[in-house]
């Protein structure tokens, strides 16, 4: 699975999170979670819960800490896939 | 473990706290009673002249007895500072069944679906004095303590 196919299944989740007032062509990826797409810290966790059953990994409260961007969250699925 | 501690470290107090007594608790959910005091300022206005407890103080004692107190107990199995919590409801979708009136005694249980990265969610059912279903749902809210930031 290369970047772009990735970064295209990452979106279809965060698609489903989004408050009805942001669009998910406002989704780029410098996208803060929390501060740019509304999505709240509730909703960011259902979408690492996602993140990992669509890319059978795990990610641990580090990672979590360190997830603020949608560019963040590419980053975490590349290392976690790399490392399986 | 002493339940009587789980309660004492609930950030309610009266009259918005909604748990007389935790009855059981283990790493998958949680269960407890309460009974609605006739006296609660809310029935005076719910219904003008029906009176009944308020769905969303029930959604409330089903959320204290069987997702926060369930954290609360959680946290502490896993030996974390329970003391200055920070909690937040996240999402509620709750049925109705029977209504409860003032004076009864509710019994609440939970099942944990999940608790991860400071996110507990669960489904819960509360049970009126004959054991009908009064009300189901899933619940979910954030929970932490100001030292694990």
């Amino acid at each position: 699975m290369d970047k772009e196919v990735r970064y295209q299944k990452l979106r279809e989740i965060i698609k489903i999170y989004l408050p009805e007032d942001v669009s998910i062509d406002q989704v780029t990826q410098d996208s803060h979670f929390i501060d740019e797409l509304n999505i709240n810290s509730a909703n960011l966790v259902d979408i690492v819960l996602d993140v990992e059953d669509a890319f059978d990994i795990i990610l641990e409260n580090e990672d979590m800490d360190k997830l603020l961007t949608v560019k963040d969250a590419l980053q975490i699925i590349d290392a976690k896939i790399k490392n399986k | 473990m002493n339940y009587n501690e789980i309660i004492s470290q609930l950030p309610y107090k009266k009259p918005f706290l909604f748990v007389d007594a935790l009855t059981h608790m283990d790493a998958n959910g949680a269960e407890g009673v309460y009974t609605f005091c006739k006296e609660a300022s809310f029935y005076a206005g719910h219904f003008k002249d029906f009176t009944v407890t308020p769905g969303v103080i029930l959604t409330e004692c089903c959320a204290q007895i069987g997702v926060v107190s369930l954290g609360v107990f959680l946290m502490m199995q896993e030996q974390t500072d329970v003391k200055d919590l920070q909690i937040g409801l996240s999402s509620t979708e709750m049925q109705f069944y029977k209504p409860v009136f003032p004076d009864e005694k509710v019994r609440v249980v939970s099942e944990k679906l999940y608790f991860r990265f400071h996110k507990l969610k669960c489904r819960v059912k509360m049970y009126n004095a004959s054991n009908e279903v009064v009300c189901t749902g899933v619940i979910a809210g954030m929970i932490k303590s100001h030292k694990n930031g």
